[in-house]
């Protein structure tokens, strides 16, 4: 079997895998990195998204020996050093942005990404960027307000219209 | 999925060699193909990966022309084509979702020709070229119908070259599950008059509204289609809309579109 | 008091692994020399199997084993909780459910055959060369047609579609003829409560493991009631008694009603570890999902409502056929009756109501409750024909309501519905909503979209519901064939950290942080003394789990009994330790205090003793402190809210846009006001999602044509404004020991009416005679009911 290395959370790993192994995949069954979550087959509800060399995937369509050599950030390398929440996920926290805690990891990684790229967003903008994750407990109303927490701005901002 | 080799070539020509294997499949980013697989209602001997090929990668500006390597992901449109055709870029900008356009390609989505997909709507508004290893295709000539294309077995699209119009919008009304276009229109003002192109709509795949496009090459404005009837031909009809609907919504959209333009 | 004692916003601890990536759901467990299945599943919705071949898939790399219905020749059917009675007092029909099709499909998706192999793929592959040929039989997916004469019946069992005809209550209907005759105004209103598919973000999964020495199951699965699986599936479908099998529900990524039934996968991979001697594991791909999982709603109802020239409610009548697909799954046919009749009836003072229900079976995946169960498609119509009669009066919305609102000093009040409301006040409720959305201020906002091109509408929906579920001897008397009770075990720890055995589940909930906060409050300790067990039938007391807004109000207060029951025991020892009566012992902030004197001790001290009883009461007292509860609440609870939307329509589209959205729910005593505004969030989401997108849809043939997320469309981020919520009118619960009523479904009931009577007033107020639309309002359908003359 093809072999595939990559980085994941700062640490180098390799596996033997099959041509189509999915990277959530390897992920979950080849590294026992169970926080990445498999919610659909249609590449639509974003609970699988990770960081792919800095930007947000969907590791349930993306193919392991796609990335051999990347640097892959998951929901488990989001943490402190110290081991306590990382920011995004502080903030989650904070502002009650999830419940069941399914879509959670795809969550947290897509407003990573954002914030990355847009570190202070309008909440229209959160909105429309978190448009590849579905959420079916919040509402939405809490993650927006995490989100703009993250991003040092005030949540209670949020509101209709 | 089936059980499949995977290669990943770092040129097109090795690719180019690659698709030359028995039931061998290309994938671009794979944001459509692997779903496909998933279900196995696809099933490729060999899997080529276009993704090493640096070659295919990248926006370029070169005498109001816009190239665009066929292997460049949407995200890296939306950005970097957003000086030099910001219809284009918000086009980019608006598929899918942040991760989708992570991964997902030019290229990748002109090949397959999803009757809904995005950038069909601007390769034929803008009267693009596609370039591929073996030869150029005007944008005319490349659309046959829903997931049909001029490409030959094994052929790859290596870039896309985009005359930059003088004015262009796209306006995409998605449909609310797959976030595709329900109905979507690009129109452009070239030297050569207007160009509408009309995603999503048809059973036919993307196509041209001439009679808009007459209107407007009298006069860019939105006042200018006020009396066409809508477009008749094949319009799709699903769950998310009658072809009523949808030929209407091309109007409506047409119109938006120029006026934002 | 404790800082996170009750009505803290204390922070929910559950998170820290949610955040961290380190739940742990089913398909994140893996069991040393785990199997996989995958299920050959119907592709037509009706036929006979006239040849089903397993020879091939078997002789294929890696399969253990290939299973079909024979090898479940000694289990029974999956089994329906609830016996409806007809009209004619004769039982509910109840065809046979089988694990695997018996020589019958009856709808997409129906699971066919089972291979176990080494990998999933080659599971799959072996599944394809199962040599399978179906016989195909017309479909019926059309309720009115399974009901005609000469329809294609679907089981061979039972006479006919029919399931029941029920009626509620059957006794008001000649009352209700008879108002209707003397009324001033009559408003009728045909309606579609459209299919829904939960879609929890967690596809189902499920691991079976047998012990062969011990003879003994553990299923790990994607349950909001491992005990009810257990009881359900091992005793009656499987007979394997309780003691011989573990249900294990882990963290469970949402649930929705969708994870209450006991599955044929379930049952498949309990009784294939056996079969094959080795774990087997299951994890559903959404598609499965939605051709295997229960789905919601599905009501096509006429109703009529009887005015005086006051616009005051005489009377109501309805009559719904109710789909229940092609089977019975546990809750199927109370949903449609008993959830659904009480609950029209909403917070009115209507004097006599009768509703009338057909359960009827189609060959489409089997309905069951989903999120509000039967209490959505009740405020639906009523809160629909309410709207309507008020434009066809002209009164105004909110003043119709107010005018018929059952009155803060009427409670407790007995409905014509069987059901008595212990205690509300829907006129703050209402009062709250008119102030938070700025009522008065609409004409204002509508002039502004009207600028912009857009038509603006504002909608109401005032909505009462009996949750809660609920007081064991009244479900039994309509045909529960289970009790309702709910059971806590609080065992207090020797070094004073406790433990507490809920027979509910968290599944989104917060139990582990809410729970905590129901002990620490009662005992005046630090909630991180506190910790919550759930989802284990080994470890936690028989309970019937979390669905029905139960979770709080009957599983809290059996924690606030067991609480109770050690507190009292706690007094004793302390009594004895301070030389004390018990009855003069006072507890507050941890600390066990002879009333009125400074001699005390500390929680410690109790638990310590309670353990190490050198020094102890041993002739009047067990040593140890640990309790347990049953708490059978005495009468469903009534949480009651008012909800305004405000859409705008894009007339040139059709496409609807939410602009605000407020609630002000009343839900007794709340324990943790962030966790409730969550559930609000998140039902207002769902009840939005459905009457904006949510469109399952059946071709004639009983293909699903919405089987994925690329046609079946949920609400997004991008979708909704930010929700406006309240729960500040807090009327307490009369009888149970917290005051708490249920907030789990509010959402999800109160929204849909909203949304569809706020683009009503919007179209009507554009200029568009619309006669009706129906849910979902896709810009489609919109634009074509704007436009059919």
């Amino acid at each position: 079997m093809p072999k595939v290395a990559m980085r994941v959370n700062g640490r180098a790993v390799s596996g033997e895998v099959e041509g189509r192994t999915l990277l959530v995949q390897f992920l979950r069954e080849g590294l026992g990195m169970t926080g990445t979550h498999v919610g659909c087959d249609t590449s639509q509800c974003g609970a699988c998204v990770v960081h792919v060399n800095g930007v947000p995937v969907k590791s349930c369509t993306a193919f392991a020996l796609d990335l051999d050599g990347a640097e892959i950030t998951t929901i488990e390398g989001m943490a402190n050093a110290d081991g306590s929440l990382g920011r995004v996920q502080q903030a989650f926290q904070d502002h009650h942005g999830l419940q069941c805690g399914f879509c959670t990891p795809g969550m947290v990684m897509s407003a990573a990404a954002l914030l990355a790229e847009n570190p202070t967003p309008s909440e229209a903008e959160i909105r429309t960027y978190l448009e590849g994750n579905i959420c079916r407990c919040t509402g939405y109303h809490n993650i927006v307000k995490a989100v703009l927490a993250a991003s040092g701005q005030d949540p209670a901002t949020i509101a209709a219209e | 999925m089936y059980a499949f080799d995977f290669v990943r070539p770092k040129t097109v020509a090795e690719a180019v060699k690659a698709l030359a294997a028995e039931d061998a499949q290309a994938l671009g980013g794979g944001q459509t193909l692997i779903p496909t697989l998933k279900q196995r209602l696809a099933a490729p001997a060999v899997l080529v990966s276009l993704s090493g090929i640096a070659e295919m990668s990248g926006v370029s500006l070169s005498g109001g022309t816009l190239t665009i390597g066929g292997g460049t992901p949407h995200a890296t449109v939306a950005k970097e084509a957003r000086a030099a055709y910001p219809a284009l870029a918000a086009l980019a900008g608006g598929i899918g979702d942040p991760a989708v356009r992570s991964r997902g390609t030019i290229g990748g989505s002109l090949a397959n020709n999803d009757p809904s997909a995005c950038y069909p709507a601007a390769v034929l508004g803008s009267g693009a070229t596609i370039v591929t290893d073996r030869r150029e295709i005007a944008a005319d000539d490349y659309f046959q119908g829903m997931f049909a294309t001029a490409l030959e077995p094994g052929e790859i699209i290596t870039a896309v070259r985009f005359p930059v119009p003088e004015k262009a919008h796209y306006e995409k009304f998605a449909q609310p599950a797959s976030r595709f276009a329900l109905v979507g229109v690009f129109v452009a003002r070239t030297g050569q008059g207007a160009r509408v192109a009309v995603t999503g709509a048809s059973a036919d795949g993307v196509f041209r509204w001439a009679e808009a496009e007459k209107a407007l090459s009298g006069g860019f404005s939105a006042a200018a289609l006020a009396g066409l009837a809508p477009p008749t031909g094949d319009m799709i009809s699903d769950l998310h809309g009658s072809a009523e609907y949808r030929a209407h919504l091309v109007k409506v959209l047409t119109g938006r579109a120029v006026a934002a333009a | 008091m404790p800082k996170d004692g009750i009505g803290a916003p204390m922070k929910r601890r559950e998170d820290l692994r949610f955040l961290a990536g380190d739940g742990r759901y089913t398909d994140d467990i893996n069991l040393h020399g785990q199997a996989y299945v995958w299920f050959l599943r119907s592709d037509v919705a009706h036929g006979r199997i006239t040849r089903l071949d397993t020879a091939a898939a078997a002789a294929m790399p890696g399969v253990l084993r290939v299973i079909t219905a024979e090898d479940f020749a000694h289990a029974g059917g999956m089994i329906t909780a609830w016996q409806v009675t007809n009209r004619d007092g004769t039982p509910q029909a109840e065809p046979k459910h089988p694990i695997l099709a018996e020589g019958k499909v009856r709808h997409i998706g129906e699971p066919i055959a089972g291979v176990v192999a080494e990998t999933l793929e080659q599971a799959r592959d072996a599944a394809e060369a199962i040599e399978l040929e179906i016989e195909e039989l017309p479909a019926v997916v059309d309720m009115a047609a399974a009901l005609a004469p000469g329809a294609p019946k679907l089981h061979e069992d039972i006479d006919s579609n029919l399931c029941f005809d029920w009626g509620f209550v059957d006794d008001n209907k000649a009352k209700v003829d008879a108002a209707f005759e003397s009324a001033h105004h009559v408003t009728t209103l045909e309606l579609v409560n459209n299919r829904c598919v939960a879609n929890a973000m967690e596809p189902r999964a499920a691991i079976g493991l047998y012990d062969r020495p011990m003879d003994h199951y553990t299923l790990y699965t994607t349950s909001q009631n491992p005990h009810v699986i257990r009881l359900v599936m091992g005793t009656f479908t499987l007979q394997i008694p309780e003691h011989k099998l573990r249900v294990v529900a882990p963290d469970v990524g949402g649930g929705f009603g969708s994870k209450i039934y006991n599955y044929n996968e379930e049952c498949f991979v309990t009784h294939a570890a056996k079969l094959v001697g080795r774990p087997v594991k299951w994890t559903a791909t959404r598609s499965e999902a939605f051709i295997s999982d229960a789905q919601g709603r599905d009501h096509v109802t006429k109703i009529q409502l009887a005015l005086d020239k006051d616009g005051m409610f005489l009377a109501f009548r309805t009559e719904t056929m109710a789909n229940l697909g092609a089977y019975l799954r546990l809750f199927a046919t109370v949903t449609p009756t008993y959830l659904h009749g009480p609950a029209a009836g909403g917070p009115y003072r209507t004097p006599v109501a009768h509703v009338h229900v057909k359960g009827v079976f189609t060959n489409t995946v089997p309905v069951d409750a989903y999120r509000g169960a039967g209490r959505p498609e009740g405020s639906y119509q009523l809160e629909r024909v309410v709207d309507k009669a008020a434009r066809e009066m002209g009164i105004d919305q909110a003043e119709i309501r107010r005018r018929n609102f059952v009155k803060p000093e009427e409670f407790p009040y007995q409905t014509p519905m069987a059901v008595v409301y212990d205690s509300g006040n829907y006129h703050a409720t209402l009062d709250k909503l008119l102030e938070l959305s700025d009522y008065a201020g609409f004409a204002k906002r509508r002039a502004e979209s009207e600028a912009r091109g857009k038509l603006r509408g504002f909608g109401f929906s005032t909505w009462v519901e009996a949750s809660g579920l609920a007081p064991s001897r009244l479900i039994g008397a309509l045909g529960a064939r289970a009790g309702l009770y709910e059971s806590a075990t609080v065992r207090v720890n020797p070094t004073g950290g406790i433990s507490v055995l809920t027979g509910t589940h968290s599944h989104g909930q917060g139990h582990e942080t809410v729970f905590a906060q129901i002990v620490a409050d009662k005992l005046g300790i630090d909630a991180g003394l506190v910790d919550i067990v759930h989802g284990d039938s080994d470890k936690t007391p028989f309970g019937m789990g979390t669905y029905g807004s139960r979770s709080a109000a009957v599983g809290g207060s059996a924690i606030a009994k067991a609480t109770d029951k050690i507190i009292a025991k706690a007094k004793k020892i302390a009594a004895h330790l301070l030389e004390a009566s018990d009855a003069d012992i006072e507890v507050a902030d941890g600390k066990f205090t002879v009333a009125g004197t400074d001699k005390a001790v500390d929680w410690a001290t109790i638990c310590l003793t309670a353990y190490v009883p050198h020094n102890y009461p041993m002739e009047t007292l067990e040593p140890g402190l640990e309790e347990t509860a049953f708490y059978d609440p005495a009468n469903f609870v009534y949480p009651a809210g008012a909800y305004g939307c405000e859409v705008e329509v894009d007339p040139d589209t059709g496409a609807v846009t939410v602009m605000r959205f407020v609630a002000a729910d009343d839900f007794g005593v709340v324990l943790n006001p962030v966790v409730v505004a969550g559930q609000q969030h998140g039902g207002i989401a769902q009840g939005i999602s459905q009457a904006l997108l949510e469109h399952t849809v059946y071709d004639e043939s009983g293909q699903l044509v919405s089987g994925s997320l690329m046609d079946y469309a949920i609400l997004r981020a991008g979708d909704v404004p930010g929700f406006t919520v309240d729960h500040s009118c807090v009327t307490r619960c009369e009888h149970n020991p917290l005051g708490v009523k249920g907030c789990g479904e509010a959402g999800a009931i109160g929204a849909p009416p909203a949304v569809v009577n706020a683009v009503v007033d919007a179209l009507q107020a554009g200029g568009y005679g619309i006669k009706d639309i129906d849910m979902p309002l896709t810009p489609s359908r919109v634009w074509a009911a704007m436009h059919e003359g």
